[in-house]
């Protein structure tokens, strides 16, 4: 039975993947780039090789996160895991300079910094030097299976597992002791887990850098959906300033825009797509359609800057100076002459600005008052209190001496609360005058169980606030901690 | 309903005939990937069922079963935990309180051998509970709050019928010994009047004599208790029945008496030393 209702033939809702052959290109953003790729990959590479000092029996690596020790070692901090907000407040600081970056610059993380691209960029290069260029790629691909078109990708695939590997090891470096980890790996002798995560990140590089590449940005990620509330018409963005190229043409004939429509900015484009026809979800703003059509127009003789990084705002600006004229340089220069200057200093930058310095003040504020030493007092519930044969009332505490330094020191326990209450902690000397000395245990928690006592004819209350006090050799109190003292009324 | 399957015009494949408010279900083959993994599961079932325990009353080829897994598992722990116990069984108490290393593990180990066997009567804190089940945190002891002392009461508990040298004397029930109800209620007002808890001078007067000839022979002359005997103390203000009057009236009335098992013929030695240690940190252990 026909169907009459269907309608003719929907456009299909599903893209099939098309391989993208990007060409190389050189420039000036080309350039920048290759420098960013460098300091980036030299960064992760060289850092998990840095050594910091830290005295005998711990890590000496720089930057660790330590998991089976649960310690987070950067340089000369060392965090313990209660203290995992202050990678939230790094993390949250990341998220607002990406956010300013954006409203100021567009996706220069996306086409610049973020590892996608970089290692993309990275294995792009291999590719290029071992199957050639767009061309040489697109008519080997295209043309019969050849023993020198099999050659050239098993070595392809294999320079780019041998990168694979070095990115996932690399990776685990940063939370194992990186040395170690090396002659382990190299003599087999690491962990199960080891292994697994080393190949787990091999294959994630290996795939997503030398397969789903552009598919990544355009299908996968989160980011390029929603920046564009980052992004306004101040912001700079890859544009192809349309007022000036268009009618696109061959350059011999009449009446033609400065765009000669060589195609150059599709082919060196990384996702594929042609910037002439306006903003996109698919462009990361990697600039590299800027380098290769300002290479055209020297060629032909023609201004730079036919795409270019440019701010919407300056866009429909050179727009509505130009609609009166015809293609020529008068057209270009008007159209330049309408730009203005950058706007850096707008609510919206300002905004992401006030909100970066607040997070800053708060974590150097929170690092800088950062308690070294902490006491934490917890009554014993049950029982609440015990009588005693005099009729005295006794509670117990249990006091956990958390120290971050690894100086072994010690302390006097003292206690501020009703008049009146004796202090003793089981299992610890006393100083001359009677009091707790507790040793702290050097980069870790001790527990010591602490009794107090309220004499028989003491008025007691049913709560009473108490403060255990830590006093440092010098008298100081260095860390104190709060509970209560519990009896019945009397 | 079921008979209007009908070629979709876009993807030319059949519907399956149903229909909800215009919604038709095309009619298209399972993946293979899938299908096969069906299979394969399907596969595995069938070996599992045949090497495992899947049915009731049938073992399985392999033999395995998850009781056996877990006393293996446990007889692996017991080996890692074996020299350590060693240790602590040939150790004293006192010796193992002494030893900073030794001392953690038993006060960890008695903690949990505590909650297990003895928090039942004595609470989870060792706060015990009136009615006879005496608190372990205080300082006051029936048999004696050493390491020794507290050891031998662990081990052979109170008159429980089952070891011979359990501890503890029974008292008497001095209404069916010859005292009268008024009597009984002169010895308790003197009974009160040792700790200074009592009201009554005249009647703790009269119950002063009657104190002397019953109750001194265990509970001392001035109530200090005996602990060779398990007599209470009587001139402190922790009671192991309550300390009012009707209470302690009705103790010296019908008589009073705590049992507590014998744990040597249940618990390992180590475990009985870890226990000796944990009750001695509780609070009330002395030297």
């Amino acid at each position: 039975m026909p169907d009459t209702t269907s309608p003719a033939a929907p456009s299909s809702l599903y893209a099939p993947h098309r391989k993208v052959y990007p060409r190389a290109v050189k420039g000036r953003v080309r350039s920048i780039k290759w420098i960013v790729l460098a300091v980036l990959l030299g960064l992760y590479y060289i850092v998990p090789w840095l050594r910091w000092d830290r005295g005998p029996g711990v890590p000496n690596q720089a930057v660790l996160a330590d998991i089976s020790n649960a310690r987070l070692f950067f340089f000369w901090i060392e965090l313990w895991p209660q203290e995992i907000y202050f990678l939230t407040g790094f993390l949250i600081l990341a998220a607002i300079g990406l956010f300013a970056a954006t409203s100021l610059f567009g996706r220069v993380w996306c086409g610049f910094t973020c590892p996608q691209t970089v290692w993309t960029d990275l294995f792009m290069w291999v590719e290029r030097r071992i199957e050639g260029d767009r061309n040489a790629r697109m008519k080997r691909d295209a043309g019969p299976p050849s023993r020198d078109r099999t050659l050239r990708r098993i070595a392809k695939h294999a320079a780019w597992i041998v990168i694979a590997v070095a990115t996932g090891g690399a990776w685990i470096m940063y939370f194992q002791d990186a040395p170690t980890l090396v002659r382990q790996l190299a003599t087999g002798s690491a962990s199960t887990e080891t292994y697994f995560f080393v190949a787990l990140f091999t294959a994630t590089t290996y795939m997503l850098a030398g397969f789903a590449r552009e598919q990544v940005c355009t299908y996968m990620c989160p980011w390029p959906r929603f920046q564009g509330a980052m992004l306004d018409q101040d912001s700079l963005v890859v544009t192809y300033r349309e007022w000036r190229g268009e009618p696109r043409g061959k350059l011999k004939g009449a009446g033609h825009g400065d765009c000669v429509d060589c195609g150059a900015c599709v082919h060196v484009c990384p996702t594929g797509i042609d910037i002439r026809d306006g903003q996109q979800l698919e462009c990361i703003g990697c600039g590299l359609c800027i380098d290769a059509c300002d290479e055209v127009m020297g060629k032909v003789n023609r201004p730079d800057g036919l795409i270019s990084f440019e701010t919407l705002a300056n866009l429909a600006a050179s727009t509505a100076a130009t609609a009166r004229f015809a293609p020529g340089p008068e057209r270009q220069q008007a159209g330049m002459a309408a730009r203005t200057r950058l706007h850096l200093i707008r609510p919206r930058t300002m905004m992401y600005a006030g909100v970066l310095a607040f997070v800053v003040a708060v974590m150097l504020a929170g690092f800088l008052l950062r308690d070294t030493l902490t006491l934490t007092a917890l009554a014993e519930r049950a029982p609440p209190f015990v009588r005693l044969s005099d009729g005295g009332i006794r509670n117990a505490y249990t006091l956990k001496l958390a120290d971050k330094t690894r100086d072994a020191g010690h302390y006097v326990l003292t206690l501020q609360g009703p008049p009146g209450l004796q202090l003793l902690v089981q299992d610890v000397e006393t100083d001359a005058s009677g009091r707790p000395i507790l040793p702290a245990r050097p980069d870790g928690v001790a527990t010591f169980r602490a009794l107090v006592t309220a004499g028989p004819e003491l008025p007691l209350r049913e709560h009473a606030e108490l403060r255990f006090r830590l006093l440092d050799a010098e008298g100081h109190v260095v860390a104190s901690g709060k509970s209560v003292f519990l009896g019945p009324e009397r | 309903m079921a008979d209007k399957r009908e070629t979709d015009a876009i993807s030319g494949v059949s519907t399956t005939g149903h229909e909800w408010d215009g919604i038709k279900e095309l009619d298209n083959p399972m993946p293979s990937w899938w299908l096969y993994t069906f299979y394969a599961c399907i596969a595995f079932a069938a070996l599992w069922v045949v090497l495992y325990p899947s049915l009731p009353f049938v073992r399985g080829v392999l033999g395995y079963t998850t009781r056996n897994d877990f006393t293996g598992v446990m007889r692996e722990q017991q080996a890692r935990a074996e020299p350590m116990l060693a240790r602590l069984r040939a150790a004293t108490p006192a010796e193992i309180a002494a030893d900073p290393e030794l001392r953690g593990y038993a006060l960890a180990g008695g903690r949990i051998a505590f909650a297990t066997n003895c928090a039942g009567c004595h609470g989870s804190g060792g706060q015990g509970a009136t009615g006879g089940f005496p608190s372990l945190a205080d300082d006051d002891w029936l048999y004696g709050g050493t390491f020794d002392a507290i050891h031998t009461t662990i081990s052979v508990g109170a008159r429980n019928g089952e070891n011979p040298e359990a501890r503890g004397v029974q008292m008497p029930a001095f209404a069916a010994a010859g005292l009268s109800m008024a009597q009984v209620d002169d010895v308790a007002e003197y009974v009160l009047s040792l700790s200074g808890t009592g009201g009554d001078a005249t009647a703790a007067a009269r119950g002063a004599p009657l104190y002397v000839e019953n109750c001194v022979a265990c509970h001392g002359e001035t109530g200090e208790g005996n602990r060779d005997l398990g007599a209470p103390r009587l001139n402190d203000r922790i009671w192991l029945y309550g300390g009012d009057k009707a209470s302690v009236v009705r103790t010296i009335a019908y008589a009073r008496a705590g049992v507590m098992p014998s744990w040597s013929s249940r618990l390992d030695a180590a475990t009985i030393n870890m226990l000796t240690v944990y009750v001695h940190a509780l609070g009330g252990g002395e030297r």
